[in-house]
């Protein structure tokens, strides 16, 4: 049995139980509001009280349970899982639970933050808590009642009983009472092998909204005045706002205003997460989408190259000087920076051994580059944020992965306190990362504060395509020395890009290899980044992959057994220090994927690639079949093995599994956003390609690795590793290894 | 401006509003039909699909004025309390992530099965290459709409 403190703010608890002492904790507006959710689960009645025991959740007088889903939900199912996870602690049956998105509130939840495939990992503890707590009150409140010992007491689906004495009761008879309780010091964790919840396959709670087309996101936000606002930003990189004429846009139909706005102030310092290129902006105010769209194409304005910029931003408390060079940059530019920057040497980012030394008595040597573009994000909702700012506070509606990050841009922008600022989470209509940089929160705040009306901000798609925050263009190099005897005895990696490295110097090879060089370098570039689903791992992971393929290949050693036996080394006999893996998880999700892909014994016409990689915490291998046909390459089953430790709810992580793939294919195969005198060539999905149903692979089986570890994130991990057994599998097809992404440019594979 | 009469799920619906305007817009802005949704503007991404009629179309490329007397079906009206087969399919396999192309994947696929109800896959495929699914559902769509062809069977 697991016991934990309970970290929960007492003070502010106390209050909540007076509150919900006193019998109806919330009116019958809130009671109105929770109606479609009912219907949803087909609950017969809705109680008549709720009886708030934590923040987390509610218990009606029925029994039935309201639990709040903390984090932003961008389509990783935690709104689905989260609530899974305190629902299993408190011993309620699924059927009887009302899920609801949480508010964001930070003396409550931590980190309600969608990134870095951490909210299962960091949220696992406070979950179970505070389910375990709630349980623990309800069990106590009938302890009192019953006049029994609690440690007599059982709980199941949401029953309480003492066995002795034959007394039972639900949920909602005690919640009452158990409201009125202090939260206890230290609960008691349920044993995993006790688990009924966690561990079997919930369907996503939103679903019936979802296939129905009940209003979810924030571009489905609508409120009584509200207005509609779009901006127009520069048209390329390296450009700013001169001048504008907006009489004729004035002039049209629905035309409330036209103005010109500044996203933040002059002497504001931003974070990362403020992060964007264009903060001079014409804003267009009128009464309905079509016509803010019309008014939009007739504004006449001049822009001018904007002059180098530093900046002073905040990244995770740390101050960091970013450089936006001036200049009108392009891909052709780029592919020359890259190559170039590979050629050369850089500074050095981990060292092991004398690799130099291998490198000049080595038998054979490989030595192969591959590099890949900015990609835009393309979250199928465009960007998109409701504000209502009033003089003395501000309600903002809408999808965003940072709301406590962002409320403290849009407090300083408006001038408003922070508990004056109200942030509510829509479900999103996917992140991928992009909505981690909110600059369309303060857009929409100052818009409204001007306006002084309600007003929903809208992104076309081509403004959410060319307004930047992209996944940077990469470059890796490598280097590989075998001895006579087909032992690697040298590795060394050289990356960088525009503007930021994808190197991860402590990451595998790293540690199995005896003598080892990791380079770092990066250039400057006036095109804004962030991160992009499993950031720096979407590009080094399919490059380190391909690369390790063929060093297998010149070794003469099949693909898995070549890595396990590096694998083997690393955890035996590791090499150096900070070894950012462990060596048995990643070599079992390789023994598994052998295993359930039957490798080796493929059908004729069927050609292979197998791929490993570990990041954001969980490990991920994937074999990719490939037949062809008409030249033309047809991805038939995708394999996949994972270790996230425990798998929370099973289906929907294999969802997941299965998105990262198709994604991964995607992204590596045919997507890429290309620029020309600083404007990015594709601004719509006519130019810029996504990834359709019939590219898609066929079949995606998936495995996890049971192994009873705390659980650990699946949004980006199985997004990674596919690109290298995609391209593995590529060569096995047609003979040609594929270096540079999108491989569909590359003319081999376009047959 | 000019003022239309539209069949929007079965009722019909009087607007005034420019010409011009695609169906989309109406839609969303002025019936509060949310769940049809924006995604390119320019029929490359499927979100936006609605019923004209039988056939499925791109509301953001039909303007208002070329709508007439026909029909329109949202997600909203195709079925009375979500149980379409497709739906039912879509929820029974579970199929959305972030969930906001589901609509016009439903529509789409709604239409077509209409027209081919026993679609091999190769079928199912060239029916759905016009709606993107970013969180990569795909293998999951075409399970769904293979049980909603053959609910028994699946």
């Amino acid at each position: 049995m697991t016991l934990v403190k309970t970290s929960y703010n007492r003070r502010s608890f106390l209050k909540t139980t007076t509150m919900a002492g006193g019998g109806l904790v919330l009116g019958f507006s809130w009671l109105a509001s929770c109606k479609p959710e009912v219907q949803q689960q087909q609950v017969a009645e809705m109680p008549k009280e709720w009886f708030d025991l934590n923040g987390y959740l509610k218990i009606g007088d029925n029994g039935m349970v309201t639990i709040m889903s903390p984090n932003p939900e961008i389509g990783q199912n935690v709104k689905t899982s989260m609530p899974m996870i305190v629902a299993e602690e408190l011993d309620v049956d699924w059927k009887d639970v009302i899920v609801k998105q949480a508010p964001l509130n930070t003396e409550i939840f931590s980190r309600q933050l969608a990134g870095g495939s951490q909210s299962i990992r960091q949220g696992w503890e406070s979950l179970r808590m505070a389910g375990a707590t709630a349980k623990h009150m309800l069990v106590a409140a009938a302890a009192q009642e019953w006049q029994v010992p609690a440690s007599e007491i059982t709980v199941s689906n949401g029953e309480i009983s003492h066995k002795a004495s034959g007394k039972r009761a639900h949920f909602g008879e005690m919640a009452s009472a158990a409201a009125q309780l202090t939260v206890p010091e230290e609960v008691k964790l349920k044993e995993h092998k006790d688990f009924t919840i966690i561990g079997t396959s919930r369907k996503n709670v939103d679903g019936k909204k979802i296939v129905t087309g009940q209003p979810l996101y924030g571009l489905d936000v609508q409120k009584e005045g509200m207005l509609i606002a779009m901006i127009a930003h520069p048209p390329a990189f390296g450009m700013q706002l001169k001048s504008f004429d907006a009489e004729e846009a004035k002039s049209m139909p629905g035309i409330k205003d036209v103005f010109q706005m500044k996203t933040f102030e002059d002497d504001y310092n931003m974070s990362a997460f403020d992060n964007t290129a264009f903060k001079n902006l014409v804003v267009v105010v009128g009464e309905t989408t079509w016509q803010v769209m019309q008014a939009k194409k007739a504004l006449k304005v001049e822009w001018e190259q904007s002059p180098t910029q530093e900046a002073k931003m905040q990244i995770f408390g740390r101050e960091m000087n970013v450089r936006f060079p001036e200049g009108l940059e392009g891909t052709e530019g780029h592919n020359e920076t890259l190559a170039q920057q590979g050629k050369i040497t850089q500074e050095v980012a981990r060292k092991d051994g004398d690799p130099e030394a291998m490198f000049k008595k080595a038998a054979k040597i490989i030595e192969r580059s591959y590099s890949c573009p900015f990609l835009a994000h393309n979250c199928m909702e465009p960007m998109n944020f409701f504000a209502d700012v009033k003089a003395d506070e501000a309600t903002l509606i809408g999808p965003i992965q940072t709301p406590e990050i962002m409320e403290q841009s849009v407090s300083a922008r408006l001038g408003l306190p922070l508990e004056k600022i109200d942030i509510q989470m829509t479900r999103m209509g996917g992140g991928f990362g992009r909505r981690l940089y909110g600059h369309f929160l303060t857009e929409a705040g100052v818009i409204s504060q001007k306006m002084k009306s309600p007003i929903k901000l809208v992104y076309t798609r081509e403004d959410d395509m060319s307004m930047g925050v992209y996944r940077p263009a990469y470059h890796a190099y490598y280097r590989a020395a075998l001895d006579a005897n087909n032992n690697l005895i040298a590795f060394h990696v050289r990356a960088g890009g525009i503007p930021e490295s994808p190197l991860a110097a402590n990451r595998f090879p790293a540690g199995a290899v005896d003598h080892y060089l990791a380079e770092n370098w990066t250039v400057d570039s006036n095109i804004t980044v962030g991160a992009f689903r499993a950031p720096r791992s979407n590009f080094i992971a399919g490059a380190e992959q391909s690369f390790l393929d063929e060093v297998a290949e010149a070794a003469g050693k099949d693909p898995i057994d070549f890595r396990l036996e590096l694998l083997k080394k690393a955890q035996e006999k590791p090499v150096g220090e900070n070894n950012d893996y462990e060596a048995d998880r990643y070599a079992g999700v390789l023994e598994l994927v052998r295993d359930k892909a039957n490798w080796g014994q493929e059908k004729a016409g069927m050609h292979r690639g197998v791929s490993a990689y570990f990041c954001h915490n969980s490990y991920v291998a994937q074999v990719l079949d490939i037949t062809m046909k008409d030249d033309k390459p047809t991805v038939e089953k995708v394999t996949a093995a994972i270790d996230c430790g425990i798998v929370v709810n099973p289906d929907a992580a294999k969802n997941l599994a299965e998105g990262g793939a198709v994604d991964g294919i995607g992204h590596a195969m045919y997507s890429g956003l290309t620029f020309k005198d600083g404007a990015p060539e594709q601004s719509n999905f006519d130019k810029y390609r996504l990834i359709r149903h019939s590219e898609a692979p066929k079949e995606i089986e998936t495995y996890f690795v049971e192994n009873g570890i705390d659980p650990t994130g699946l949004g980006e991990p199985p997004f990674p590793p596919i690109m290298g057994a995609l391209a593995n599998a590529l060569y096995k097809a047609t003979g040609t290894r594929h270096y540079h992404q999108p491989f569909i440019t590359e003319k081999q594979v376009v047959g | 401006m000019a003022t239309f009469n539209l069949k929007i799920n079965g009722k019909t619906q009087e607007i005034e509003v420019d010409p011009s305007t695609p169906m989309l817009w109406v839609l969303r802005d002025h019936f509060q039909l949310v769940g049809t949704k924006y995604g390119c503007g320019i029929a490359q991404c499927g979100a936006c699909t609605i019923h004209l009629g039988d056939n499925a179309v791109r509301s953001c490329q039909l303007p208002v004025s070329a709508v007439g007397e026909q029909e329109v079906t949202t997600i909203e009206g195709l079925s009375e309390n979500g149980d379409h087969p497709v739906q039912k399919a879509w929820l029974e396999v579970d199929v959305p992530q972030c969930g906001y192309c589901q609509a016009g994947q439903i529509m789409t696929a709604s239409a077509f099965l209409k027209s081919n109800p026993n679609p091999s896959d190769a079928e199912i495929e060239s029916a759905m290459n016009g709606n993107i699914c970013r969180c990569g559902t795909y293998t999951r769509i075409k399970k769904a709409v293979k049980m909603a062809a053959n609910p028994d069977q699946s």
